[in-house]
């Protein structure tokens, strides 16, 4: 077996049977998908019914607050003063400021803060009523203003693209997503590489290895190697993950919360909404099935997959390199973080620009970001999922990052052939850079 | 420098003889780090199927050059010859290296990581099996194939190395230090191995602070003083070089009768006295022999013994290392 392969094949076979990546190849999935199931059942959750009392001095509440099982509200003509209220078993007191029907204020006080769903359940209410009030005050007939006030829908087209609508910003989030997975996977990864060299040359192992093999074939066996750990847990995590979802659909029943089933059992609209809402505070409220194929269907999926394998790979091949060369020039962990930061911060960078481009794809930022090696994978990620780059901006940016990988792993190369043979040194970065000039 | 080729014959005839032991030369090889020299212009012969000791105070250049020699890093100037032809790297698979700073992967098995360094020099999965269990038997460690290495004493550690140093049956082994670490059996142990090896027709060099060592196992030595090469040769002859022609006398009788009657055959540059034993240190004048002290020296004092004074390699070491003239002693070696 050839050399850099039998490395490869170490690195892969210790790693992967650690029981700590047993444990994280099944906790990984359980933990995230955990984790959204909990937020959005605590999001939902109020420990406390609200009993709602609203001071309306002008008589302004024409019609009945509608009143959830968290919220009941109570309108009273007089004002109540401080302490009555806090002796009172009312949780909110709410003043309507004077003149509320042409400057619309309110004051709220509250013995326990109120969750974001109870206000914004009162906030709701409250503009509803205040608008009839006043609609009633101008002599509007609410049903005609009902039809008046629709907002301008619009949808928006690729001139390319006639007939299909874009839905840009949606698949921007996509890029988004597969970018910010970018980042996890290639600073988890790089840093195990950084431990790995360290631990090697901890241990003293690396000069009795590096007398059988090149430094080079040592440290390429250990990236790539790693490389396969992470891609082998990926792939486990999307097939339990996988799993877990078509198992806990068919458990949970998928359409629980279909609105005609809901219609069926009399609800009204407006609670079906809110249970929606309440259910799935990530989606908004124009979420439809519809409307997510449309923006998959938009996707070039084959060219976005293909886009991210090559991002992925060269970026963490870039980033990887850097983090052994660090590994080998340091005694212990805690010496690193001096050369840390100027490796984590374009990727820090990368995440913001990537936001960034999310909402604005066209700014200079965004497409220099795009083009630079080091911001380049997560940025571009966005910009070919919205489809906002031509293709010779993503062959260059490609290319681009193709030489500075193979220039950073050089330069790393060098750095750690000295690096892993140092010992009981405080290094310095004129240090490393002298490092580079050594004859082999 | 005078490379003189010693009149004895090899005294370690290749067993093998199908390899004969290989030859490693090196030529004039300077390495610079920075602005900081570490090896000047080092030439020396390692004569096959010897020990060679690789002598020098710390930070002297030895593993740097060891290094060289590994093809770990390169020299800037001069080269590395094994038997004759200059080294490649392909080479290392006939070397066997024990670096100074050595150690194992702590949570891997140690028959797993004994098979992965084996199979990383060449060797085949079934043959590295093979020889290492053999290897395990022999050294009565055969229960610790499934133990960490984590679980193992240092020591322990240290004989997993040596037998992954050696295991694919290198025809030149370098070892850094081979004996710190290791109690006086297990330091024992090292040096019978050594030493068979070099029966086997193994070329051996080593690196040693131990010079009771050097002067058991080593042939021939190199001593390195601040990035060049202060003394070369024949560990005997090295040794009877720096003699001074000091022999300790045994004898019976008065000290200043013993020292008069030396007259001008020599000089009394000690004495020891004890109870009923007295020993005199003499010096013998240019000119004079052993025997024409003892010929003055008959009459007056009963003479019990006369050994010549060989200085240990210790104090050649000191002396060598002290007088920073380099390459001041060449002496012959034997080949």
């Amino acid at each position: 077996m050839n050399k850099t392969r039998l490395i490869i094949w170490r690195e892969f076979t210790t790693r992967v049977r650690k029981p700590s990546f047993l444990i994280m190849t099944i906790l990984g999935p359980l933990l995230i998908a955990g984790g959204i199931l909990a937020m959005a059942w605590i999001g939902s959750q109020e420990s406390t019914k609200h009993q709602v009392l609203v001071i309306d001095t002008e008589g302004v509440i024409g019609r009945r607050l509608e009143d959830t099982d968290k919220v009941s509200f109570f309108i009273d003509g007089n004002q109540w003063p401080d302490p009555v209220f806090k002796a009172s078993p009312y949780t909110i007191r709410i003043n309507l400021l004077p003149d509320v029907l042409n400057d619309p204020k309110a004051d709220l006080y509250y013995k326990t803060v109120p969750s974001e769903f109870v206000m914004s359940h009162i906030r709701n209410q409250l503009d509803k009523t205040i608008e009839l009030a006043r609609l009633k005050k101008e002599q509007i007939d609410p049903e005609a203003f009902e039809r008046i006030r629709k907002p301008v829908d619009i949808d928006s087209f690729d001139i390319e693209k006639v007939g299909t609508q874009s839905y840009a910003q949606e698949r921007a989030m996509i890029g988004f997503f597969f970018g910010y997975f970018m980042f996890i996977f290639i600073f988890m990864y790089g840093v195990q590489v950084m431990r790995g060299v360290m631990e090697e040359k901890q241990n003293r192992v690396v000069e009795v290895l590096i007398s059988s093999v090149k430094p080079f074939q040592l440290m390429m066996g250990k990236i790539i190697g790693i490389a396969l750990v992470g891609f082998t847990q990926f792939i486990l995590w999307i097939v339990i993950t996988g799993t877990l979802t078509v198992v806990g659909m068919s458990v949970l029943g998928a359409d629980r919360y279909d609105p005609s089933e809901l219609a069926q059992q009399g609800m009204t609209t407006e609670v079906r909404d809110q249970l929606i809402k309440q259910q799935m505070p990530a989606a908004d409220s124009g979420f439809d099935q519809e409307k997510v194929a449309d923006i998959i269907k938009q996707v070039n999926i084959p060219l976005v997959l293909v886009t991210f394998l090559f991002y992925f790979i060269c970026g963490y091949l870039l980033y990887s390199s850097l983090l052994a060369a660090i590994g080998s020039a340091v005694d212990s962990e805690t010496d690193t973080q001096q050369f840390m930061f100027p490796v984590t911060l374009p990727m820090i960078i990368a995440i913001i620009v990537a936001q960034i481009a999310v909402m604005n794809p066209a700014s200079p930022a965004v497409i220099w970001c795009s083009f630079i090696p080091f911001t380049s994978p997560i940025v571009m990620m966005v910009r070919v999922a919205m489809g906002s780059a031509p293709l010779w901006q993503l062959l260059l940016s490609m290319g681009l990052l193709v030489i500075t990988f193979i220039g950073t792993t050089w330069l790393a190369g060098r750095i750690y052939r000295t690096g892993i043979l140092m010992y009981g040194k405080k290094i310095s970065w004129k240090e490393l850079g002298k490092w580079l000039f050594y004859k082999g | 420098m005078v490379r003189a080729s010693g009149a004895s014959t090899t005294k370690s005839a290749a067993t093998f003889a199908h390899e004969l032991p290989l030859m490693l030369q090196v030529e004039g090889v300077s390495k610079r780090f920075g602005d900081f020299t570490a090896l000047d212009g080092i030439t020396m012969d390692v004569p096959p199927g010897q020990v060679f000791g690789l002598l020098g105070p710390n930070g002297a250049g030895k593993t740097t050059l060891i290094r060289i020699i590994t093809r770990i890093t390169g020299p800037d100037e001069g080269r590395v010859l094994l038997d004759g032809k200059p080294m490649r790297d392909a080479d290392v698979a006939r070397m066997g290296y024990l670096p100074e700073e050595r150690g194992l992967y702590k949570k891997m098995k140690v028959g797993e990581q004994a098979l992965y360094l084996a199979r990383l020099k060449g060797l085949t999965k079934a043959d590295a099996t093979k020889r290492l269990k053999a290897w395990f038997e022999r050294w009565g460690i055969d229960g610790w194939w499934n133990k960490k290495v984590e679980e193992l004493s240092k020591g322990m550690a240290q004989k997993v190395q040596f037998i992954t140093t050696v295991l694919h049956e290198p025809k030149l082994i370098i070892l850094d230090e081979p004996f710190s670490g290791f109690d006086p059996i297990n330091a024992d142990l090292i040096r019978t191995e050594i030493i068979r090896l070099r029966n086997e027709g193994v070329t051996v060099m080593l690196s040693t602070h131990s010079m009771p060592s050097v002067e058991e196992l080593c042939d021939n030595i190199g001593l390195i003083d601040k990035a060049r090469l202060m003394l070369h040769g024949n560990v005997k002859e090295i040794r009877k070089q720096y003699a001074t022609n000091t022999y300790r006398i045994e004898y019976d009788g008065n000290r200043v009768a013993l020292g008069n009657a030396l007259s001008f055959t020599g000089e009394l540059v000690g004495a020891e006295d004890r109870d009923d034993h007295h020993m005199a240190r003499v010096r013998i004048a240019k000119g004079s022999t052993v025997n024409d002290v003892l010929r003055q020296l008959l009459p007056t004092v009963a003479i019990h013994g006369v050994q010549e004074e060989v200085p240990r390699m210790h104090d050649i070491f000191i002396r060598a290392v002290s007088e920073h003239q380099p390459e001041n002693l060449v002496v012959g070696m034997t080949e």
